[in-house]
């Protein structure tokens, strides 16, 4: 398997008043068609990562890597505006509240026609045609009217699924999903997550699955990195979680509750410094 | 067992819209009642009808045997207190933990204001340093013990929580569920709990309601739904999503 | 002091856990000033207005001159010299002095509309917001009218309903700028009075008047300030339009705009006599102006809180 992208020793510095702050700490990790979940809590740098790899970190921000390719790319090494349409053809990014991410004013449709006709040059009429298939292969039932709906018209997870149409119709190679599901009730959460699954392996995708929830993740990806204040502290198949080394990692899955698992207390982590260092 | 919060067929409306539709509920005195569902369930709804912070159109609360009218006296506040689900929101931005805590001490005339805040403190494992700081300067967990411990100063039998752990990070979510346990055990506090994940629902509560559009679906104890025992499809539903994906 | 106890003392002052409640205001208006002391231009503005204040303070020791006998003989419209650095007015007295003690009627002007208005509006303002229905459309609606008419003419009505006087100018200014105030309280209050730490107070049993009183109005006092310093410029321009017209400060009472009146007979060969208090009430306005932009970053609300 040819990997898809190159991550290695990736840093983001934010510069600040008392000092700079390193968000991410020498990242390691390739990428293949498949499907990689990035966990950690806040402040782990989980986000920054996908960002930095997207190209949409805060302009005072500095990055660093050794190494940062995509498909052969040096993403650090070409022009804001070659980044830009490889952003949006061959990438794509999904965030967490779909509200903050179309646009408020526009339908979605047009807002879906828009985005493939910049990328690639088709007529107004097949920009309609294929923007209707998209918007029914994430499972909109009536793809018609829902075309000409703005965003704030349509329930969170349409507007979800509204989303990820918008970012599959230039057909991109890789997709970072940021916290996709989190702002989801549990049941649109999985249709949602079923949808993403669909594409990623019809279409021969890969994914960087951004998440907090250590259990969502690993059922849903083939493989987790599990971040720490800015650092990994795991790789590991998502199907070997159960026999995670690293302390972290084991106390974040001991943390949560589960149905039918009765701990009272409910073991928390205690956290050392040497995971940070 | 007496009852703590009896609900009958309670009605919220919104500009016409139904957020509540006849809702009953007995929460006995003592007990840890858990409201699940999905967001337009009406599970807040019922939280802050009962607060005093929704308006009912019909029906009636009563709360440890006095039924509520439409204002709420001081009393009722001395016995009914809540924790909110935004612990960045629920701290006002000007203001010291001290002085949070010092407004419900100084609107019901407590003397002793000092050594009660130094003991609500303690109780929520914050101690004194964190006295006079200001919301900003505390991550979303101790934000999160600060409203416990200002809902705890006036030592309320009955604790109202809504979501208060689902802005959290997973290990402090852990740490504030078991402090939560833990003050219930100590004071027989009677919880009333509002989320969306049935695994924390578990956890906490002995019974549980699960809603759905503004109706209640089905009750159920703890166990009932630890053995998957449910009637309801919805349900059934929502507890096959809490348990992860699954690939078809 | 030295260097070292400097930096203790800042560390004190910038303390993650603060150790009193003294301790915890000083840091936060620390933290303020060093917001508002990294804009040069505010520093300039507040400079300024410090200036303003000594020279109100000390102008009966500052001024060389009498402000309201002049030499009428001998010294009628003197061009600017090293004796009367201003030049003197047609009544021959002294520029300079009268500028000087100018700048107390100044002040009198700004701080008693400031005084004035500010509460009103702030208290229209947030009433109008936490109660809001009924209560708030009348309100709102006297406010509106207010509004509705021009500043200045509305001054012009009340003095001249009232009689001119600089009391009664102050009192016509004041009642004409306190709506924009009202609009702003309403604003900040409408965005909180739906917050979660709102509804905490409310559950703790807190009167309307208390939550108003001491939760929602501390959140609207900071752009307040920052309103009322930038409309400070306004307040003296219309203080001083009032004064030019006639119907606020009478002469001979050295207040800046009777003063530019006075001197607009003479403006193409005596251009001092209206020039010299012109240029003292730009720099004054310019003064207010920049502490106003200054005071806006170091006082506002959202920053530092999150």
């Amino acid at each position: 398997m040819s990997a898809l992208l190159d991550v290695e020793d990736l840093r983001v510095t934010f510069p600040t008043r008392t000092g700079l702050i390193e968000a991410v700490r020498g990242v390691s990790f390739s990428l293949g068609r498949e499907r990689l979940g990035i966990v950690g809590e806040s402040g782990s740098g989980k986000s920054q990562t996908g960002r930095a790899i997207m190209g949409l970190t805060p302009p005072q921000a500095r990055i660093s890597a050794r190494k940062l390719a995509f498909d052969g790319i040096d993403l650090l090494g070409i022009s804001p505006r070659e980044r830009r349409s490889l952003r949006g053809n061959r990438i794509a990014m999904i965030l967490q509240d779909p509200k903050y991410s179309l646009d408020p004013v526009m339908s979605i449709g047009r807002q879906i026609v828009e985005t493939l006709r910049t990328h690639e040059k088709v007529s107004k009429a097949e920009a309609r045609e294929r923007a209707l298939a998209m918007l029914e292969a994430v499972q909109i039932r009536d793809p018609k009217r829902v075309f000409d709906l703005h965003p704030h018209e349509v329930s969170g997870g349409m507007g979800q699924r509204a989303m990820i149409a918008m970012m599959l119709i230039a057909g991109p190679e890789m997709m970072i999903a940021d916290e996709p599901t989190s702002a989801l009730d549990v049941t649109v959460q999985l249709d949602v997550l079923g949808i993403l699954d669909r594409l990623v392996s019809e279409r021969g995708m890969g994914l960087i699955f951004i998440s907090h929830d250590l259990r969502l993740v690993s059922s849903f990806c083939d493989r987790v990195i599990v971040m720490y204040a800015g650092k990994v502290v795991e790789q590991l198949k998502a199907s070997e979680l159960g026999q995670a080394q690293h302390p972290y990692t084991r106390g974040l899955l001991n943390c949560m509750p589960r149905i039918g698992f009765e701990r009272h207390p409910l073991p928390v982590l205690d956290r050392k410094p040497e995971w940070a260092a | 067992m007496t009852s703590a919060i009896t609900v009958d067929g309670l009605e919220v409306i919104f500009d016409r819209f139904r957020a509540l539709k006849g809702v009953s509920l007995e929460v006995r005195s003592g007990e840890s009642f858990g409201l699940v569902g999905e967001s337009g369930s009406g599970k807040s709804t019922l939280l802050r009808a009962i607060a005093g912070l929704a308006s009912v159109a019909s029906g009636s609360i009563t709360v440890n045997g006095k039924t509520l009218g439409a204002r709420r006296d001081k009393a009722f506040y001395r016995e009914v207190q809540m924790v909110f689900q935004d612990p960045y929101g629920s701290l006002h931005p000007r203001q010291t933990v001290d002085r949070l805590l010092q407004e419900p001490l100084a609107i019901h005339g407590f003397a002793d204001g000092e050594k009660r805040i130094e003991r609500a403190l303690d109780e929520v494992g914050l101690g004194n340093g964190f006295r006079f700081r200001y919301a900003h300067q505390l991550s979303g967990g101790q934000r999160q013990r600060v409203a416990i411990a200002r809902a705890l100063i006036l030592e309320p039998s009955i604790l109202l929580l809504d979501e208060p752990t689902s802005a959290l990070d997973a290990s402090v979510q852990a740490e504030v569920l078991n402090l939560l346990e833990e003050v219930r055990r100590r004071r027989k506090l009677t919880f009333l709990m509002v989320s969306h994940d049935l695994a924390i629902v578990t956890h906490m509560c002995e019974r549980l309601m699960v809603m759905q559009g503004g109706e209640a679906v089905e009750n159920l104890t703890a166990a009932q739904l630890v053995a998957h025992r449910v009637t309801e499809d919805y349900t059934r539903n929502l507890l096959r999503a809490s348990e992860g994906f699954v690939r078809v | 002091m030295s260097a070292e106890a400097i930096q203790s003392r800042r560390d004190w002052l910038l303390s993650e856990r603060p150790a009193s409640r003294m301790q915890a205001r000083l840091g936060r208006a620390y933290v303020a000033w060093r917001r508002f002391s990294a804009n040069r231009l505010a520093l300039v503005g507040l400079l300024i207005i410090i200036a303003l204040l000594v020279i109100a303070a000390l102008a009966g020791v500052l001024a060389p001159y009498s402000p309201t006998f002049g030499d009428l003989k001998n010294a009628r419209l003197l061009a600017p010299s090293a004796e009367h650095w201003f030049g003197t007015d047609d009544l021959g007295r002294d520029i300079y002095s009268r500028i000087l003690y100018g700048s107390r009627w100044t002040l009198y002007v700004v701080i008693l509309v400031a005084i004035i208005a500010a509460p009103i509006g702030l208290l229209v303002g947030t009433v109008a917001g936490y109660a809001g229905g009924w209560t708030d459309a009348i309100l709102m609606r006297v406010t509106d009218i207010f509004l509705a008419f021009p500043k200045l003419v509305l001054a012009l009505a009340f003095v001249a309903a009232l009689g001119p006087g600089i009391e009664n100018a102050v009192l016509a200014i004041a009642i004409t700028s306190w709506p924009p105030y009202a609009r702003i309280a309403r604003a900040e209050t409408l965005t909180v009075r739906n917050s979660d730490y709102i509804k905490a107070v409310q559950l703790m049993g807190a009167s309307p008047a208390r939550i108003v009183l001491r939760h929602i109005m501390p959140l609207c006092i900071s752009s307040l300030i920052v309103r009322v310093t930038l409309d400070m410029a306004g307040i003296i321009l219309t203080a001083a339009g009032l004064g030019f017209l006639g119907l606020g400060a009478q002469p001979p009472l050295p207040e800046w705009g009777t003063m530019i009146a006075s001197g607009r007979r003479f403006i193409l060969d005596q251009w001092w006599v209206a020039g010299a208090p012109g240029f003292a009430i730009l720099i004054v306005s310019l003064g207010f102006n920049l502490l106003g932009d200054g005071l806006r970053d170091a006082l506002d609300p959202r920053s530092g809180d999150q």
